[in-house]
């Protein structure tokens, strides 16, 4: 016992480095191989439990304020809260510390509270029961149980525990459907296969005989990849291996459908399962306007050490003289005398940081993160927003980046599913150059179009027709369709008789099913797959029968796919379909030229077109192909590589058939919003992996190129003639002749009308333009700079051609570009997800392939069009809340904090604290906190619908405009004036003259004098009034929202100063403000000093405004002035047209 | 402001209809339509421009001109006579005083100044001392204090607050009241009379009750004890401060102004805000309405010299005052309206011609669009 404790343990120990190694090996059923095979190495493998918490009991408190102090925020905070507990310093650690324990508490309280429930959710998911196969019984065990190589029986619309090998299931055929809709949204049902060998073993007796070992790679996080092997021990010594790819494995997290039950042996557990390991948090993004907020705050902690070391200075150059430093009526303790200098310096040096730490609020991070959190329900909840069809709204994945949508200047978006609805039809064939229109003959009536009629009646011949049906039965068997069953058989016969179709194909593309339907149309019905044949209907309504042997996938970088199948007579066919690009090349005979023709006229048009070709194949060639295809698949490394090259070798030599248009149709609204975009100052960049063509006619229909446009070719058909170079100077030209020419015309003043340019790349092009040269990197790099000089030049560029990675290089080449762009990119499909976590912003939309982008994305739509309100509206509001915030938080401290620094030069550097500590504490945290958040949510400038018809208005806050440096020095400076302003104020009333209060007011008859905190207090009642009435000047649009926060904020201050300086506080042991507000108020001058200084603090702000506003505004202002001239004058014509208009709508 | 409240409405109705033909299924993710969650709140859209702002610069103009005047008029009137005793000139009599002070000195120095008040003073007269270069708003100074001690509570009498430190014991036993302002409490006495200009020296009721707040002195400050007249026993066991040269409980024979209650403490402890300031001192009450309450003249200052200002180049001096409705002189605050009025009225006039101007220009051209 003790022994194999031990022994288990070095083996743990040893396994521990060889975890790394690249495949696993998992014992089916714990069994181990029969000896001699191989050394019996017992690899580690985590439990099934899933652990998407954080903390536990006992490690949250460290954990989460370790994790809480990570933040250099609330480190400062700490640093100042500790450093006014250890030295006696101006403020009592309550003042900083309160604030912080609150922030602290509620954000500890908030993700334990997320915490919890996500172990609640685990432990729901762990203590499920699943059914395990143990010596030939099945047996209940909690799912946290599970471990690698259990065999495992699942029953229909149960959830597979963990990531699973399928080895058999109920179906004869040795198939399940699986639905993972809980993975990538797409909710079709996908087809799953047993291994071949194993699919036998039905039963719950016979699974647990099964006697076999599966090697396959570690875990890795791609859904999508599997690469693995099953030696299977038979009674022989020599195994029987077989190849194991993404169609064999079950992921957890899917659900079985339309199967009774499957067994199925578990290889990856717990955290190591594809789907905990998609699950990882994606890179934090960070927003410009987080930027300029940090930057910001590093000017003023600048600010705060330099104001704390000059005071430092100057107190000791003050205190040179004994008799200041220590008057008789004011004596050190013994101890604060014994202490050497450098100590007393440097405690005085933090002693004034602490008195002046509030330049640096800890409210903005709290206030910032809730108008973050608050305002990024306005998306949500937008109405306009809603789609009706999918019964979904927009969502919001991150609230990081509200602001970020007010500044994009560069959008890249994806083509299919984005610009185009998604919503393939096939629009016509070509057989040979004869064009088939499916509506036509369909529906026995001629379709308006003369191509439809002209090609209907020039009906082929007898060699014709012949090639027609084999080119009706290729697309008919030629994909990867799946037919969805519905209960009884007949149920879905009756269904594709009905002609109603639609709803039973299912395919993870939509080209496909478009084609099949277009077959189905056109009098081919593809029925199902049965036992490895696939059935089709024929024109006749006979059965065909065709045994699929092989299919080749499609894949982006081949750009075809093919199937082998054996006709019932025999016959071995290879039918391929895929783009033309990569169809032609490999054609030796077929009518290439009229077919060529038809496609790239096709492709004007803006349709998809898709070649078809055959090859027949001798049982001899079939042969070949199968070892070739089974030995690429058999290989554990590489077996991507191995197969493409098995995949050239074999399809090659085809006769062309002819070809497939599909129409894709562009969105609701695309070409609308796309023109806004552009109007808004934005390049709309296109990145398709269609091709040229299809692409461009996509574009001149989405209005991306006007028929103005000069198109700039970069493309491989021009790069073949000219070199790259070349090519490249010869651009840059053009386009910087024209940039001359345009800044002369600005000086004239006729800019409005320049030529525009578009440019169109593709995807080999842009990797030769991008591939650093042998040479030297100088030449590579000018390649690069030359390019994105004549993409700064074009307002609209097209790639195509472009491979998933592509789009995330190009995406990334802009956002490093000197002028460092903020960019957003947008798309649908898998394909797209590289370059939407790549870009600054990035925009999923929740369409038909399936949600990968929407999980991926920082926000995800349902329409292309919605990107418009998003930007113009919400962007745009949320860029000048935001900003404003920013700016008014600093400026507020400025006033704040700038008093108390001059009050020390009127007290002997003595660090005496101006206000008391309650105003210190709750300054930012109450009195001044509401108002501007509830601006940051509420403020409109300008109506939202404005904002929607004038995409214009966007320029105005391009480029972070409302944080530069001289708007923040203008805010800092303004917030330094104001406190003068106060400090000056009210000291020159107390200095000057007997500050007293009218004792007539008051019953009894009394001349009282006020000391240093009735100064304070006035100090802070200007302040605070102020602050909030500059707000109030600020705000344009007053809901009662507004004036309930602004008002009432002034009045809390009022009441609960009042109510401080009322009672005499128990618990405090001063006293200092008790009745000092009430005795200033009672006093005459404090009432005229109050208003004179809180008029002359507002005024220059009140004076820039309007003087800006009149001698150069903004396109905003003057919007918001043509405005405010129609209400005050013409209200009533005003209303009219509004709510004529609002009906229209 | 009208017309979007309207469309905010029309917007609510139209949506409303259709979200309820849209059914249920729909409604779960549906957003409920308010104007609040579409951000179409009536609101009321004021915009910062010349022409608005325009009138509200005259009407401050005029407004603050007029009470500018009125307060620099009234504080004009005020009359307010300062006299330095420091004594640091040999010309000045209490030249001495200042110069032989010593803190174990058992006869008081007395020093005599004389003056004279050209102008009658009328209505009530205050009286304050002034201190120059004294650092009451030191924040060791300010927080030398226990306020409960004050407040008359009987464990801080026993045992005083730590702030108090370098004054809260004397000999073991607890100072009462403790800290560094109490300590260094004012104790010159300044007496005043007035010499007829026949010679004969009248002295001038000083009234010394009702210069603290109210509710300092009924509230805030309290004898131990409650109110047991017999103070003494009330503060035995503690010391005086070091610096005093009579117990607290000695400071007036009066029981009413005596112990922590004595109004010229709770004055003392009131710290000001600035390094020079004035404090009340007493009170001369208008005797009737015939005669003015200082009339012109010649008048002595007779200083009890205890409080040394010469170590720290502070200054003394002795203030009459009479007051106006706003409260003592203060022509700062007359001028400061003045100005202000004036510039609002001058921005006034400089965006009458902006708004001419330029502000027909902005609207013509933009409305036709």
């Amino acid at each position: 016992m003790d022994l194999s404790s031990i022994r288990k343990l070095i083996t743990r120990y040893c396994t521990g480095e060889e975890s790394w190694v690249d495949s696993r090996t998992v014992y089916i059923g714990h069994k181990e191989p029969p000896p001699g095979t191989e050394a019996y190495i017992p690899q580690r493998f985590p439990d099934n439990r899933i652990v998407s918490s954080k903390y536990t009991f006992w490690n949250f408190i460290p954990k989460n304020l370790f994790e809480q102090f990570r933040r250099i925020a609330n480190f400062y905070f700490l640093i100042i809260f500790l450093v006014q507990l250890i030295i006696d310093t101006p403020t009592s650690p309550t003042t900083s510390g309160l604030p912080l324990f609150f922030v602290i508490t509620v954000t500890a309280i908030k993700q334990g509270y997320e915490d919890w429930i996500r172990h609640k959710a685990d432990n729901a998911i762990n203590q499920c029961p699943v059914h395990v196969i143990q010596h030939g019984k099945v047996v209940r065990k909690q799912s946290q149980k599970l471990r690698v190589g259990d065999i495992v029986q699942v029953k229909e619309n149960e959830t597979f525990p963990c990531d699973l090998i399928l080895l058999s299931t109920s179906r004869e055929d040795g198939t399940c459907f699986v639905t993972t809709a809980s993975l990538d949204g797409e909710s079709s049902h996908k087809t799953y296969y047993a291994v071949q060998d194993t699919k036998a073993f039905n039963t719950a007796e016979e699974v647990d005989t099964l006697h076999a070992t599966i090697e396959c790679e570690q875990p890795q996080p791609d859904l999508y990849k599997f690469v693995g092997r099953i030696n299977i021990y038979l009674d022989r010594d020599e195994p029987i291996a077989r190849p194991l790819g993404s169609e064999n494995l079950l992921l957890r997290g899917a659900t079985l459908k339309n199967t009774e039950y499957i067994h199925a042996v578990a290889i990856y557990t717990g955290m190591e399962t594809k789907m905990a390991l998609n699950y990882q948090s994606k890179s934090q993004k960070r927003s410009a306007v987080e930027k300029s907020m940090n930057a910001y705050l590093i000017v003023y902690l600048c600010i705060l050490i330099s104001k704390a070391l000059i005071n430092t200075v100057l107190k000791y150059a003050w205190q040179a003289n004994p008799n200041r430093d220590e008057p008789w009526y004011n004596q050190k303790t013994e101890t604060e005398r014994q202490r050497h200098v450098l100590i007393r310096a440097f405690t005085d040096f933090l002693a004034f940081m602490v008195l002046f730490n509030y330049i640096i609020p800890v409210s903005m991070y709290v206030t910032v993160e809730m108008q973050k959190f608050l305002g990024s329900y306005f998306i949500l909840w937008d109405d306009d927003m809603f789609d009706e069809e999918l019964g979904e709204g927009p969502l919001v994945n991150t609230s990081d980046l509200n602001e970020e949508l007010g500044q994009v200047e560069y959008v890249f978006t994806d083509k299919t599913g984005t610009l185009t609805e998604n919503n393939m039809e096939l629009r016509e064939c070509c057989v040979d150059g004869h064009v088939y229109v499916p509506h036509a003959v369909c529906n026995g009536q001629i379709l308006p179009g003369a191509a439809g009629m002209d090609m209907i009646d020039s009906s082929p011949g007898v060699d014709g027709k012949e090639r027609e049906e084999l080119f009706f039965r290729a697309l008919c068997l030629c994909h990867t369709v799946q037919v969805k069953e519905e209960e009884t058989v007949d149920g879905i016969k009756r269904g594709i008789h009905q002609g109603k179709s639609t709803s039973f194909y299912i395919s993870s593309s939509p080209d496909e099913v478009a084609l099949v339907e277009g077959m189905n149309r056109l009098g081919f019905t593809y029925l199902r797959l049965k036992d490895s044949h696939m059935e089709i209907l024929n024109r006749e309504d006979e059965m065909e029968r065709f045994e699929l042997l092989e299919v080749l996938n499609f894949d982006s970088v081949r750009r075809r796919m093919s199937v082998i199948v054996r006709s019932s007579s025999g016959e071995y066919y290879l039918f391929c379909k895929g783009a033309d690009s990569s169809i032609f090349p490999r054609v030796v005979s077929g009518k290439v030229e009229q077919v060529r023709a038809r496609v790239e006229h096709n492709a004007v048009e803006g349709l998809r077109t898709l070649c078809v070709a055959y090859k027949k194949l001798t049982h001899e060639e079939y042969e070949e192909t199968c070892r070739l295809l089974n030995s690429a698949k058999l290989a554990l490394h590489e077996r991507d590589k191995k197969l493409a090259e098995a995949y050239d070798v074999i399809e090659k030599d085809f006769i062309l058939l002819g070809a497939t248009a599909v129409e894709d149709r562009l969105q609701d609204k695309a070409a609308d919003t796309i023109e806004s975009l552009h109007k808004a100052g934005m390049k709309v960049w296109v990145l398709t992996g269609d091709k040229m063509e299809t692409a461009a006619a996509t574009c001149y229909a989405s209005r991306l190129f006007h028929r103005n446009t000069q198109i700039l070719e970069l493309t491989t058909k021009r790069t073949e003639e000219q070199s790259l170079h070349d090519v490249l100077f010869d651009l840059s030209r053009t386009v910087l002749r024209q940039h001359g020419s345009m800044t002369r015309d600005t000086f004239s003043g006729l800019s409005g009308d320049c030529q525009d340019y578009g440019l169109i790349i593709d995807g080999a092009t842009l990797s030769a333009v991008l591939k650093p040269t042998q040479e030297g990197t100088s030449n590579g790099g000018n390649y690069k700079e030359i390019f994105l000089e004549i993409c700064r030049n074009c307002s609209a560029v097209l790639c195509c051609r472009m491979a998933p990675l592509q789009k995330a290089q190009i995406v990334k080449l802009i956002k490093a570009s000197k002028e460092h762009p903020i960019t957003l990119a947008i798309g649908d499909g898998a394909n797209d997800v590289s370059m939407i976590l790549e870009a600054h912003v990035g925009i999923g939309i929740m369409g038909k392939e399936g949600r990968q982008a929407a999980r991926n994305s920082d926000y995800a739509i349902t329409k292309f069009k919605h990107l418009k309100k998003m930007l113009l509206v919400h962007g745009h509001y949320y860029y000048i809340r935001i900003a404003e915030l920013v700016q008014y938080f600093f400026y507020k401290n400025v006033c704040f904090i700038f008093p108390q620094f001059l009050y020390q030069f009127f007290c002997g550097f003595s660090q005496q604290p101006l206000y008391d500590t309650a105003y210190l504490t709750l300054y930012n945290i109450s009195f001044t906190s509401l108002p501007i958040l509830l601006y940051s949510l509420m403020e409109q400038h300008i109506n939202i619908d404005i904002l929607k018809r004038d995409p214009t208005l966007y320029r105005d806050i391009a480029k972070n405009s409302l944080l530069r440096w001289p708007t923040f020095i203008y805010w800092t400076f303004l917030g330094i004036f104001d406190a003068v302003v106060f400090f000056f104020g009210a000291f020159f009333l107390f200095d000057n003259t007997t500050f007293t209060s009218n004792g007539q007011l008051m019953a009894t008859n009394t001349q009282m004098m006020f000391g240093n905190w009735t100064f304070g207090t006035l100090v802070f009642t200007i302040l605070v009034f102020t602050v909030t009435l500059k707000l109030a000047l600020d705000t344009h649009y007053w809901t009662w929202i507004n004036h309930f926060v602004i008002w009432g904020s002034l009045l809390f201050y009022v009441i609960f100063s009042l109510l401080w300086g009322g009672i005499i506080w128990p618990f405090l042991n001063y006293q200092r403000m008790y009745y000092v507000f009430m005795q200033m108020l009672s006093s005459g001058p404090a009432w005229l000093s109050i208003i004179l200084l809180i008029i002359v603090s507002l005024l220059p702000d009140v004076v820039k405004k309007v003087l800006c506003r009149a001698l150069w505004p903004t396109t905003t202002e003057r919007i918001q002035t043509k405005r405010q001239c129609l209400t005050a004058e013409q209200s009533t014509i005003f209303m009219l047209s509004q709510t004529s208009s609002s009906v229209s709508f | 402001m009208m017309a979007s409240s309207y469309s905010a409405k029309e917007e609510d109705g139209h949506h409303s209809g259709s979200a309820g033909l849209g059914g249920a299924a729909v409604q779960t993710r549906k957003p409920d339509n308010t104007a609040f969650k579409q951000q179409r709140l009536p609101a009321w859209q004021p915009i910062l421009t010349a022409g608005t702002v325009l009138p509200a610069f005259f009407i401050i103009g005029l407004i603050f001109i007029p009470i500018g005047i009125g307060l620099y008029v009234t504080s004009n009137n005020i009359k307010e006579f300062e006299i330095d005793y420091t004594g640091t000139e040999m010309s000045s009599p209490c030249f001495n005083c200042s110069q032989s002070f010593s803190w174990n000195s058992t006869t008081p120095c007395r020093c005599v100044l004389f003056f004279s008040l050209d102008q009658p003073f009328e209505s009530n007269v205050f009286m304050y001392y002034g201190l120059s270069n004294f650092y009451q708003n030191h924040r060791r100074y300010v927080k030398s204090r226990d306020d409960s001690q004050l407040n008359g509570d009987l464990r801080s009498l026993k045992e005083p607050s730590k702030e108090c430190e370098p004054y809260r014991t004397n000999e073991n036993k607890p100072i009462a009241p403790c800290g560094a302002i109490a300590n260094s409490m004012f104790n010159d006495t300044l007496d005043l009379f007035y010499i007829d200009p026949n010679g004969t020296k009248t002295q001038i009721l000083l009234i010394k009750k009702g210069i603290a707040w109210w509710t300092d002195k009924h509230v805030k400050f309290r004898n131990p004890g409650g109110s047991n007249p017999n103070l003494t026993a009330a503060f035995i066991e503690t010391a005086k401060p070091v610096n005093w040269h009579k117990p607290v409980y000695e400071l007036d024979i009066d029981s009413e102004n005596n112990g922590f209650i004595n109004e010229d403490f709770i004055v003392w402890m009131r710290t000001a805000a600035l390094p020079t300031f004035r404090k009340l001192y007493r009170v001369i009450q208008k005797k009737n309405n015939m005669t003015p309450t200082l009339p012109k003249g010649s008048y002595s200052l007779e200083v009890t010299y205890n409080y040394p200002v010469r170590s720290f180049e502070g200054r003394k001096r002795m203030i009459l005052s009479t007051i106006s409705w706003m409260g003592g002189k203060n022509p700062f605050l007359g001028i400061a309206y003045i100005t202000v009025g004036s510039i609002c009225f001058f921005l006034g006039v400089v965006l009458l011609f902006i708004h001419h101007k330029y502000g027909n220009r902005n609207n013509s051209s933009d409305v036709p669009s």
